[in-house]
């Protein structure tokens, strides 16, 4: 496979600082060297590389935003150009570390006691544990507020009932964050791999994100003790509070898919030749590959802002929201135009951009669809709720 | 024991590259600069000897202008101990006035071993190591492939014609290291955090005068369009006799 190019149109590297670009250039190298020659295999054979987890820890990726326990506490933007390289591999490989550090690590920092943080983080910053986040119902997905499962007070413990549903990391998950209703409030909870009455079910057959892990998670009468309770939030904000960190990084992660496809188009139409001439010489593929560095040199410049507003502490939910519709969509368009201009050779896995295609009608589904995010920044601007 | 290996700041191999307006050095607009690919494999057997060891100081070491601090940070964040930027502002040098300036440096600090990439992959001459090590009066071994480390005895082993030769080597000694010695290691995040605090002491390089200079710089040609021959025999006739190389 020949060396990704990143585009940089605005020559925006000089908007980073050095060391930024070269945490982002280290997440590179490495996806080149590691990932990117084994990925086609894991999305064929629909497995996750476990044996690249270590590695994860190794370079100081997983939950590489927070601070302390063993996390390399960096600023938002290299935070988010890592997911920006991770997803340059492969949807599944950035979310296995968005879940890990966006969604698990991040609510254990942000509202565990200390002995939870002490249990968990440095483990998890290693990639010794791995974290799941149950949410999503198979019923209630742009709805979490509607949710089934129960937690119940009984006495020494608590007894968690309900199923979670499109739960990523789930099989292979050593503690999962569950959202579940007290008293008709939304509390985090930690229930670990092996509790009585936790099991896992593999979600088989995916078109999108094969090398990913996605799972039902599933309690029946659960005795969790009750130190695992995260004392810190109550109420539907605690896990919309992971959400839109992990939010923030899919912003990225879309950035990097657009960017593989357009690089492997690019290289395409300079080399195929139609009519003697290599294709890039047409004016409509011309138009398409404009298309393509335009909306990316966009989508850009928009997560450089958020990061900025982020590490500036002004950044709103719906700014994330913003972000996130707008680059995934333009990642999804990338990943069809790329996939026109590499004509019949573009559907097969000797080239990435269908594997990425199919990946971003996840990434542009989960974690707020598109319409949602839509809807609330719809609200935002008009101060209407539309969303129910 | 006390590593030192010595780096360059090249172009980019796969950059496009322009002659400057002085038509003897490289326009550095536009163009994207890393650490020399050979001077990783250096660096990175001198970070694995100080790991094997437990114990040792690994050095790096440039000649060049402030640029170079970007190369010198990288090889921070590898898991170098400590950098030294040998300032000569922007001047060309050649090879030997650069070993000339590395070897006055060297004499002052300790140094059991000196590691370098076997040639810089912008002048591509590969005369530094050996002209160090000669300036220095230490043996040096080139092209390594593999290394181990006995004491205080160095067993390099590197190819020649048709074979490959084993060589021993007492310290202090210079080794140049060729692709294959190793894997160079990828900076992890907390290595590139932790760079910015290792010293990079900047000392004026005590420069002589260059043995050879650039007169001028020139891109090869471009390559003519191929051509396609209906036969065999055509083929030989245009190589003997338009190419004349049979």
């Amino acid at each position: 496979m020949s060396q990704f190019k990143a585009p940089d149109f605005y020559l925006l590297d000089d908007l980073i600082s050095d060391e930024e670009r070269m945490i982002r250039d280290s997440v590179r190298e490495w996806v080149d060297r590691e990932f990117m020659p084994i990925i086609e295999e894991h999305n064929r054979a629909a497995t996750f590389p476990m044996h690249l987890v270590p590695q994860l820890g190794e370079l100081g990726v997983l939950g590489a935003g927070l601070e302390g326990y063993g996390c390399a506490g960096l600023s938002p933007i290299a935070y988010g150009l890592i997911l920006q390289e991770l997803e340059r591999g492969d949807s599944g490989l950035r979310s296995f570390a968005s879940v890990q550090g966006a969604l698990c690590m991040y609510p254990i920092h942000a509202y565990g006691d200390e002995a939870q943080k002490q249990r968990w983080l440095p483990a998890m910053a290693r990639g010794e544990a791995i974290g799941c986040f149950g949410l999503t119902e198979a019923d209630f997905g742009s709805n979490p507020g509607g949710m089934l499962t129960r937690l119940e007070d009984a006495g020494d413990h608590y007894v968690l009932n309900g199923s979670k549903y499109w739960i990523t990391n789930g099989c292979i998950a050593d503690v999962a964050i569950v959202s579940a209703k007290f008293d008709g409030v939304v509390r985090l909870i930690l229930v670990e791999r092996g509790t009585p009455g936790y099991s896992t079910n593999t979600i088989k057959n995916k078109f999108s994100l094969r090398a990913s892990v996605t799972s039902e998670l599933v309690f029946e009468d659960c005795r969790v003790p009750k130190a695992n309770l995260l004392p810190g939030v109550e109420g539907l904000k605690g896990p919309l509070s992971c959400l839109n960190q992990a939010r923030y990084g899919i912003a990225f992660g879309a950035v990097g898919a657009a960017m593989a496809v357009y690089d492997e188009a690019l290289r395409y139409a300079q080399n195929r030749i139609m009519f003697d001439r290599p294709i890039a010489g047409f004016q409509l593929v011309q138009n398409k590959l404009v298309w393509m560095v335009n909306e990316i040199t966009k989508a850009q410049l928009l997560v450089w802002r958020l990061g900025n507003l982020k590490a500036a502490g002004k950044m709103h939910h719906t700014h994330v929201s913003l972000a996130k519709r707008n680059n995934c969509w333009m990642a999804l368009e990338c990943c069809r135009l790329a996939r026109d201009i590499l004509g019949a050779n573009g559907i097969t896995d000797e080239y990435q951009t269908m594997r990425h295609m199919c990946n971003l009608e996840s990434v542009i589904t989960y974690e707020g669809t598109h319409d949602i995010h839509g809807l609330i920044v719809g609200r935002e601007i008009t101060g209407e709720n539309a969303i129910a | 024991m006390d590593i030192v290996v010595c780096v360059k700041r090249v172009v980019k191999t796969d950059s496009k590259i322009k002659v400057g307006a002085d038509g003897r050095s490289i326009d550095p607009a536009g163009v994207e600069f890393v650490l020399n690919p050979y001077d990783e494999f250096a660096l990175e057997e001198g970070l694995a000897t100080r790991e094997r060891l437990g114990a040792g100081t690994v050095t790096v070491v440039t000649l060049g202008d402030a640029a170079a601090e970007k190369e010198l940070r990288t090889a921070l964040a590898m898991g170098a101990d400590k950098a030294v930027l040998l300032d000569a502002g922007d001047r060309q040098l050649d090879a030997h006035a650069t070993a000339s300036a590395v070897a006055a440096w060297l004499r002052s600090v300790p140094h059991d071993v000196v590691f370098c990439g076997k040639q810089a992959v912008d002048g591509d001459d590969s005369q530094f190591p050996g002209r160090l090590a000669a300036l220095l009066g230490i043996p040096s071994v080139t092209e390594v492939l593999k290394l181990e480390l006995n004491g205080n005895t160095f067993r390099a082993e590197r190819d020649i014609e048709g074979a490959r030769e084993v060589v021993e080597c007492p310290t202090p000694c210079v080794i140049s290291a060729h692709k294959g010695l190793n894997e160079p290691r990828i900076p992890n995040l907390k290595g590139i955090m932790a760079a910015k605090k290792k010293p990079l002491d900047k000392i004026a390089a005590q420069l002589g005068e260059p043995a050879s200079e650039v007169a001028s710089l020139e891109l090869p040609p471009a390559r003519p369009e191929g051509r396609i021959l209906d036969s065999v025999n055509a083929l030989v006739d245009a190589l003997r006799n338009e190419a004349k190389v049979l």
